[in-house]
């Protein structure tokens, strides 16, 4: 017997997954970018699974939205063509991927068989569990327990608006000859 | 029902791929949204721990993780258009030196 969940889980997982892949393979750093909001979709789809509704909606707004755009309009800002390939080391080549594949065979194995899978179930379908999960519940626990961090992040934002106008800006010295240009 | 080993596994997946988009791209925005990927596969993992436990705690981290992933977007695309704007290149193998 397979239930809904399982079969949401994985049309979603599958999506993400071939999106990632999709990212890797492409050259274009367009489609690429495409692709990672293809998965970006698709992980709210799982978030949606899980019952975070508040999550799921912000991850389609702040991530698939707002940072994706960003992505997209500094790649047609830059004009970024095609990626020029160039050969890595040998040693990385030889040494790198196999030990990546034994490194995620050993965390897949460890995941697996460790974490006692009959014990632990999760996948709750929205409406199942009410108020878990849900913009007010979430609030609630951002704004009494964890108000500190919240308030911190508003000084990260503003910190971290101001250095992208001024890494951003175009660099100018008083009294001297502007950077040159150096095409390495 | 979905085991909690599957979403951790689908997380491992993303935050592999996220790590050898880091490792074999010579795009540096392509490099960056490997990253932008390993904080997805991240985040799966917390929200899938969050419903395991009954605990909110996982979604709120969450929710800090999207904040810092956007403003390090921000700081790290202005970044990006500085090198370009200096060097007039986006691979990184041209771009190893810190002074021009």
């Amino acid at each position: 017997m397979i239930s809904i969940h399982l079969i949401l889980f994985l049309a979603f997982g599958a999506v993400a997954v071939a999106g990632a892949i999709n990212l890797l393979a492409q050259t274009h750093p367009i489609n690429s970018a495409l692709s990672l909001i293809a998965v970006m979709a698709a992980l709210a789809g799982e978030y949606l699974l899980l019952g975070a509704e508040f999550v799921a909606a912000v991850q389609v707004i702040v991530y698939a939205g707002a940072i994706m755009v960003l992505f997209v309009f500094t790649i047609m800002l830059l004009n970024a063509g095609v990626e020029e390939r160039t050969n890595g080391s040998r040693v990385a080549m030889m040494f790198g991927i196999p030990g990546m594949l034994l490194g995620s065979l050993l965390v897949a194995w460890v995941v697996l068989r460790h974490s006692g899978t009959e014990a632990v179930v999760v996948g709750v379908l929205p409406g199942q569990t009410k108020g878990w999960g849900d913009p007010a519940t979430v609030a609630t626990l951002l704004f009494h327990e964890f108000l500190l961090p919240f308030e911190i992040t508003s000084i990260l934002i503003l910190i971290a608006i101001m250095g992208a106008v001024v890494l951003a800006s175009k660099p100018t010295v008083e009294g001297g000859e502007p950077p040159k240009k150096v095409r390495s | 029902m979905v085991p909690l080993s599957y979403y951790l596994v689908l997380s491992g997946i993303l935050f592999a791929c996220g790590v050898t988009g880091f490792l074999i791209k010579r795009n540096i925005i392509t490099i960056f949204m490997s990253i932008e990927l390993m904080l997805n596969g991240v985040n799966l993992s917390f929200v899938a721990f969050a419903a395991h436990w009954h605990s909110l705690a996982g979604q709120v981290f969450v929710f800090f993780v999207m904040v810092v992933a956007a403003a390090e977007a921000a700081v790290g695309l202005a970044i990006i258009i500085a090198v370009y704007r200096t060097r007039e290149t986006l691979n990184v193998d041209q771009v190893n030196l810190l002074k021009l």
